[in-house]
């Protein structure tokens, strides 16, 4: 049995590999504390009978978190593990797009390695962070959002900042701008900023993986920015929990 | 760290209430990067006792020397050509500022989206809060990058200012110029120190600078060994960061010795990383001291620092000038010659940097290249894609990073760096 954890700034995941068939998989809110978060998904395992705090459990954690999960024998950054795991979900050729909670990455793959990587700088432009903000102002939750921007007709959403587009919203709102149209304008935002994060990278076919891979039409205007389609697969959301199992 | 300094301090005009913040911190920042490394090469205690007392041993010395007269030029650019102060028994102390400590008062004068050296550097002087910022008797500026020119301009309020006029491209006739601005450079220092500049004193004054190049080449090239890596870039960077501060020939003195040291280690098979850890070399813009981040960050991440291609790097020593010239118009062109063949991005073009990385990276047996430039600093990091294009071309894996001396990123920059490293050993 393989384990590997993902601590990601909003969600933790764990997969679970058994020789090389994924046998589980799970995701809990991070909260505050990423230990408390490892804490849970060891027990939310433990409930479906593997024990990752076994002394001969092989663990592996990642993940911008990944210090904090006590039972890990060893860390390895979420950039070799997105990549290990894509590698498995989707074949070891491509680029693989992870729009995280506080980091979005590009991971140019070539025969199951990485070749090539970007990561956004600091600022939560192009982010899950900006969604959330957002999504938390007009309160409605991610998935609403993504839903109501398909809905909408596209709106100026000027400022990469978040905190100035979060002021940007807000006087939307006062004018009375129908929700949809907002929400579209800020998936586009988002949408831009990761497709110019991901620019001269795209290599080859694309992948989505993070929280917003689910999304149909986070998928549809991020293949309209990039010129080609993106794939993605219902185990996506937890490549790095995967590739750190595979790590193991 | 036994001397007091408060009277040095204030009779410098100082800052002392904040200064005390800045000395508290830095004891801790050197410890917790320095002394936390293994096997040590003994020749570093020189280094480390200059550091522990940075703002004590080396301000008191120029202090002394200028009671007995001598002069002491502050100077913010490896274009700045040490030896026309050198010939007029004048000092050169550099005075980058490497530490975030002093970006909030330069943010007072200039605007928030400039590079945080030149932040830094004004606002160690405006601060009042860095003794070599105060004992200098003149400044030497330079036109280098925009921020700089225009960040001289304010601190030449506060402070007597000399700016050399540097060309922007390198055509012979470029070169020609800046000879004869090294011969108006010359005036000015005969000037400020009231000695003449003859043309024994400027070749004895090239000679010592030489031999600082030879010593700290000489460190250098004990790095670019493939089985021993005999001292840690962290360890080296001190070395080059002080360099810009200390008295060229005990410089020279303390960089032989370190230098005898390593090649025994080489001999012995004494290395600083366990065998097999990857090899980088780092690109880019200066690290002033204490700027240690990022060598801080590549050591603790499973790979070493080889080679540092930047200002507090290779650019400091590599080329001598000319020792034959036998007048000062010789000597002018000569010096120019080599200065001018420093591969600054404030130049245009600037493909023998791309030339130079490249030769680097094989001299020095890299497994790959961090880029790194300063936040704001335009010039470096418009020329990066074409750098990682020339590297990736060349099968050298890169890693661009911008960053600042904030702390801020240290996580993020950890997942990067970790990564680049984890995709080396694949
Ligand atoms: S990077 Fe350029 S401007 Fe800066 S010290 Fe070096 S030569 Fe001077
Ligand atoms: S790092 Fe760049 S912006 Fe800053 S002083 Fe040097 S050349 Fe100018």
């Amino acid at each position: 049995m393989r384990i590997g954890i993902d601590i990601g700034s909003t969600a933790a995941k764990a997969a679970a590999l058994e020789g090389d068939e994924l046998v589980c998989t799970l995701v809990v809110p991070t909260g505050f504390n990423g230990v408390d978060a490892a804490m849970r998904l060891a027990d939310g395992l433990r409930a479906q009978g593997i024990d990752p705090t076994a002394c001969d459990a092989n663990v592996v954690a990642t993940g911008y978190g990944r210090i904090s999960v006590p039972y890990a024998g060893k860390t390895v950054t979420e950039i070799t593990c997105h990549g290990r795991g894509a590698t498995y979900l989707f074949g070891g050729n491509g680029t693989i797009i992870d729009v995280g909670g506080q980091d979005t990455k590009v991971i140019q793959l070539q025969d199951g390695k990485v070749k090539k990587f970007v990561m956004n700088d600091k600022c939560a432009a192009g982010t899950g962070k900006f969604l959330e903000v957002i999504a938390d102002r007009m309160g409605v939750t991610q998935e609403e959002l993504a839903t109501l921007a398909a809905a909408g007709e596209p709106t100026q959403i000027s400022s990469m900042c978040t905190v100035f587009a979060e002021s940007e919203v807000i006087s939307l709102i006062g004018k009375g701008e129908p929700r949809e149209n907002i929400a579209n304008g800020v998936i586009e935002s988002v949408i831009t900023k990761v497709a110019s994060l991901a620019g001269n990278l795209v290599q080859g076919d694309v992948f989505l993986t993070g929280g917003l891979c689910d999304n149909d039409y986070v998928l549809e205007r991020l293949s309209s920015h990039l010129g080609k389609p993106v794939c993605t697969d219902p185990n996506a959301r937890y490549a790095g929990a995967i590739g750190a199992a595979l790590s193991i | 760290m036994a001397i007091d300094r408060h009277e040095l301090w204030g009779n410098l005009g100082m800052d002392l209430e904040t200064h005390d913040v800045l000395c508290s911190v830095l004891p801790q920042a050197f410890g917790d990067v320095y002394l936390s490394q293994e096997n040590r090469p003994e020749g570093m205690a020189f280094w480390d006792m200059v550091v522990a007392d940075v703002h004590g041993i080396r301000p008191q010395e120029l202090v002394d020397e200028q009671a007995k007269g001598r002069k002491v030029f502050g100077t913010f650019c490896t274009y700045v050509p040490d030896e026309v102060v050198i010939a007029a028994d004048g000092i050169v102390t550099g005075l980058c500022g490497g530490s975030q400590f002093w970006v909030p008062e330069g943010e007072k004068y200039l605007p928030a989206d400039m590079c945080p050296l030149i932040k830094a550097s004004l606002g160690a002087r405006m601060g009042k809060t860095c003794p070599f910022f105060r004992i200098v008797d003149q400044i030497v500026g330079e036109t280098t990058c925009d921020g700089k020119k225009k960040m001289y301009e304010i601190m030449a309020e506060d402070v007597p200012m000399y700016i050399m006029n540097l060309p922007n491209m390198k055509r012979p006739q470029d070169v020609a110029a800046f000879a004869d601005e090294i011969a108006l450079f010359k005036a000015n220092v005969e000037e400020v120190t009231g000695n003449e500049i003859t043309v024994e004193k400027l070749a004895e004054a090239i000679k010592v600078i030489n031999e600082r190049r030879k010593a700290l080449a000489r460190v250098y090239e004990t790095r670019k060994n493939s089985d021993v890596i005999p001292i840690s870039g962290t360890d080296a960077l001190l070395m080059m960061q002080i360099a810009f501060f200390d008295d060229p020939v005990r410089c020279a003195q303390m960089a032989n010795k370190l230098a005898d040291e390593l090649e025994q280690r080489l001999v012995d098979g004494v290395s600083v990383f366990p065998a097999g850890t990857k090899r980088i070399l780092l690109t880019g813009t200066p690290l002033a001291i204490p700027n240690w981040k990022l060598h801080h960050i590549i050591e603790t991440s499973g790979a070493a620092i080889v080679c540092e291609e930047n200002c507090t790097g290779t650019k400091f020593f590599t080329n001598l000038v000319d020792e034959s010239q036998t007048t000062l118009e010789g000597m002018y062109q000569a010096l120019a010659e080599r200065y001018m063949k420093i591969n600054c991005a404030c130049f245009t073009p600037n493909k023998t940097r791309i030339d130079e990385v490249l030769a680097l990276a094989k001299e020095y047996k890299v497994d790959g290249v961090i880029n790194t430039n300063l936040k704001f600093c335009t010039t470096f990091k418009t020329e990066a894609p074409a750098l990682e294009k020339a590297l990736e071309e060349a099968g050298i894996p890169v890693l661009d990073i911008e960053t600042d001396y904030t702390d801020n990123d240290a996580e993020q920059l950890r997942t990067r760096i970790g990564a680049f490293v984890e995709m080396l050993s694949e």
